[in-house]
């Protein structure tokens, strides 16, 4: 009874699911779906490799120290990074005098401890990157309605990463014929910029970076736009990770104990085994 | 279980006999898990994922507890909380990533648990209490993981929160308001985030409650064993201390390998990089999809599109609900006397060559952008998906040739068992 029950559901659903099976195929071969431009002139991020890539990578402090200057002269214009502190950039390199000296250069809002007014103040240590919009509005007020995105977390909340922003930032481009040919409708609006890594194509983000020496480095490397994307890609990879190379440097210890552990738990199985173990056989 | 060479508990100082005559606790963990315990002497390594899923429950709930001391659970702030324990809190990215990744590792020790019982029928009488426990772990290990998944509050802990939630909304008639009423609110919000999170921490206790139940109806027949055949004599089984304690921490080491490797150099591999935007109620995402233990599930969600007498959505709510409830059933639908698939040619034929593949593109789609190939091909498997359980599985018995099976456990492992008490060993020679 059980199993006539059972048969009988089973075949409800099949026979359900193949219906929905029949109609969409049918639908699928005399309607297919349009082709999009999105799906055919969408391009995966370019392959770019930065020093803290992998299992036993390393920030080059060097080079974050430059990604920093580039977020403070280009990207902060329109751009957050809520979730970093001023002391946070002691991890890249620079001194606990040199950490005040970087964050009294950036006004934050802050209290007139006289009158309670509020005011802005210079940063210290403790306080985090400001936004440069007093809120929301502000900021879709400010860029034809399109909200600059936070860039705390921007390395890993993007398929690609790091290597997704250094394609988008140096990716824009006029539309290609072959694309406006095929689909008109995908050329740019009105304050929009073509960019084939941005998932849909068109994005509200004017080209930050237009020309080499935007910003001068004190190093002393040459501020190429290619450099400036890379740099402050690296840079946008530690925000969004600080603990990385942390991470994977307390990895090795962790999985060598692990493995030292796992050898003896094998020798010991094997030794416990072997008196009622028989001799190889074939099934 | 007590099988008459059982050994039975014996304190081996005062303390002990002090408290073993107050409290029999030390004799009932000899009993459950030391030498006290008899197992067939065959288990394959299939047999330790039942330990190991223990272990993964209470690396879960250590992390968990830690991690519940610094997230709050506020839709104003959760998603900044969570960032706090990744930068501010000592050691907190490792005990984050420990749980989303130790999450994700349950899983995958729990469907080998489940495929290991489902290839050996492990569910056949007299074991079925056992299989019903599992079935009710596994139910609840997913109503935790899925409400885990939403305390972050990302775009994929919020959208996923608001299609799962809308599956209620599929009931006729009353189902938009038994949706509103879980929620607490038209969507996903602080309501719905506080009691997510309220049973987020309560569901791992209840769960393992159960798996207490679980173990304890395994110790009545006890362990089955790759041949399916039951164990007759005392050559047959070996105590579970040292030889099973020893094999399940070889097997724990492998799993701790794996689990490190991914939790230090690819913690967010098995992640959605939607779940690092903070929840956006106004921007859906372009392809809201599950964590991937919940994707062959998730196929089957959207392998139905055809309002076929009742609404599209309302099938494939049910047939979801149905691919997991339909485990229920398995101990009565088999009817195959016979327990291991070894022995079973045709059964073993559709597990491999149908089953798994089918789970497996079942998986696939789940996870997929929806396309019209993928949708296709989730049709297929959810097709052949009801058809293996309720109709081959149920039929199969009834014309299989099944193979010898060996004499005994022991004939099995040596190839000879010769006791005159059992009466004449028929076993063909291997």
């Amino acid at each position: 009874m059980a199993r006539l029950i059972a048969i009988l559901v089973g075949l409800g659903f099949t026979l359900v699911v193949l219906i929905s099976f029949g109609v969409d195929t049918y639908t699928s071969i005399t309607e297919p779906a349009p082709e999009t431009a999105e799906h055919k002139f969408h391009l995966e991020p370019k392959a770019v490799s930065f020093p803290h890539d992998g299992v036993f990578g390393k920030w080059d402090t060097a080079q974050l120290q430059r990604g920093y200057v580039v977020y403070k002269e280009v990207c902060a214009a329109c751009h957050s990074m809520k979730f970093v502190a001023f002391r946070d950039l002691a991890d890249l390199g620079y001194t606990e005098p040199e950490v005040q000296a970087l964050a009294a250069e950036w006004q934050v809002p802050g209290v007139d401890p006289q009158t309670g007014e509020a005011v802005l103040r210079a940063g210290e240590p403790t306080d985090y990157f400001p936004s440069p919009y007093p809120n929301a509005v502000a900021a879709a007020a400010a860029n034809n309605n399109a909200i600059p995105p936070d860039l705390s977390l921007m390395a890993k909340a993007r398929h690609g990463g790091a290597e997704y922003i250094y394609s988008l930032l140096t990716g824009y481009q006029e539309p290609s014929e072959e694309l406006l040919a095929e689909f008109p409708e995908a050329a740019p609006g009105q304050g929009l910029y073509h960019n084939p890594y941005f998932p849909n194509l068109n994005l509200a983000m004017a080209p930050p970076l237009t020309a080499t020496g935007q910003v001068s480095y004190e190093d002393g490397t040459e501020a190429t736009i290619p450099q400036m994307a890379k740099d402050v890609s690296a840079f946008l990879s530690w925000t969004a990770e600080p603990t990385k190379v942390k991470r994977t440097q307390t990895g090795w210890p962790v999985l060598g104990f692990v493995l030292f552990a796992t050898i003896l738990a094998y020798l010991s199985k094997k030794q416990i085994w072997a008196a009622v173990k028989p001799a190889k056989r074939k099934d | 279980m007590s099988f008459a060479w059982a050994k039975q508990y014996e304190p081996s100082n005062g303390l002990m006999r002090w408290v073993d005559e107050k409290l029999p606790l030390p004799r009932l963990v000899y009993n459950a898990v030391g030498a006290g315990y008899p197992v067939p002497r065959n288990l394959n390594y299939m047999w330790n994922f039942g330990v190991l899923a223990g272990f993964a429950l209470v690396l879960q709930i250590v992390t968990g507890v830690i991690l519940a001391m610094h997230y709050a659970a506020n839709a104003e702030v959760a998603f900044a909380s969570v960032e706090h324990i990744m930068r501010d809190v000592n050691w907190g990215w490792m005990l984050r990533y420990a749980h989303a990744n130790g999450a994700s590792f349950f899983f995958v020790v729990i469907y080998l648990h489940i495929f290991r019982g489902l290839f050996y029928s492990s569910y056949k009488a007299p074991r079925e209490m056992i299989w019903l426990l599992g079935v009710v772990i596994f139910l609840l290990v997913m109503a935790t993981a899925f409400m885990g998944y939403v305390l972050p509050w990302g775009q994929m802990s919020f959208w996923g929160a608001k299609v799962i939630t809308g599956l209620f909304g599929a009931i006729p008639l009353v189902g938009e308001s038994i949706q509103v009423w879980l929620l607490g609110g038209f969507a996903p919000d602080n309501a719905a985030l506080n009691r997510f999170f309220s049973l987020h921490f309560l569901l791992p206790f209840v769960t393992a409650g159960v798996i207490i139940l679980h173990i304890w109806a395994l110790h009545i027949p006890g362990s089955s064993n790759p041949t399916g055949v039951e164990v007759k004599s005392e050559s047959d089984t070996v105590p579970f201390h040292p030889y099973y304690t020893a094999k399940d921490g070889f097997g724990l080491g492998i799993f701790l390998l794996i689990y490190f490797a991914v939790v230090f150099f690819l913690p967010n591999y098995l992640g959605h990089a939607d779940n690092y935007i903070e929840a956006n109620p106004l921007a859906t995402p372009a392809n809201i999809v599950p964590e991937w233990y919940f994707w062959p599930f998730y196929a089957i969600l959207r392998a139905f599109t055809f309002d076929f007498i009742l609404p599209a959505k309302l099938w494939g709510v049910l047939a979801m609900f149905a691919s997991i409830l339909l485990w229920f059933f398995l101990p009565w639908l088999d009817k195959s006397p016979v327990r291991s698939g070894h022995y079973r040619p045709l059964f073993r034929k559709f597990f491999w060559f149908g089953l798994i593949p089918c789970i497996l593109v079942l998986g696939y789609c789940g996870g997929a952008h929806l396309s019209p190939w993928t949708i296709a091909l989730s049709q297929l498997a959810t097709a052949y998906y009801f058809l293996h359980f309720l109709v081959i599985l149920p039929l199969i018995s009834s014309f299989e040739k099944t193979e010898p099976m060996p004499y005994s456990i022991t004939d099995a492992v040596l190839n000879a068992d010769k006791k005159p008490v059992l009466g004449e060993n028929t076993s063909p020679a291997v």
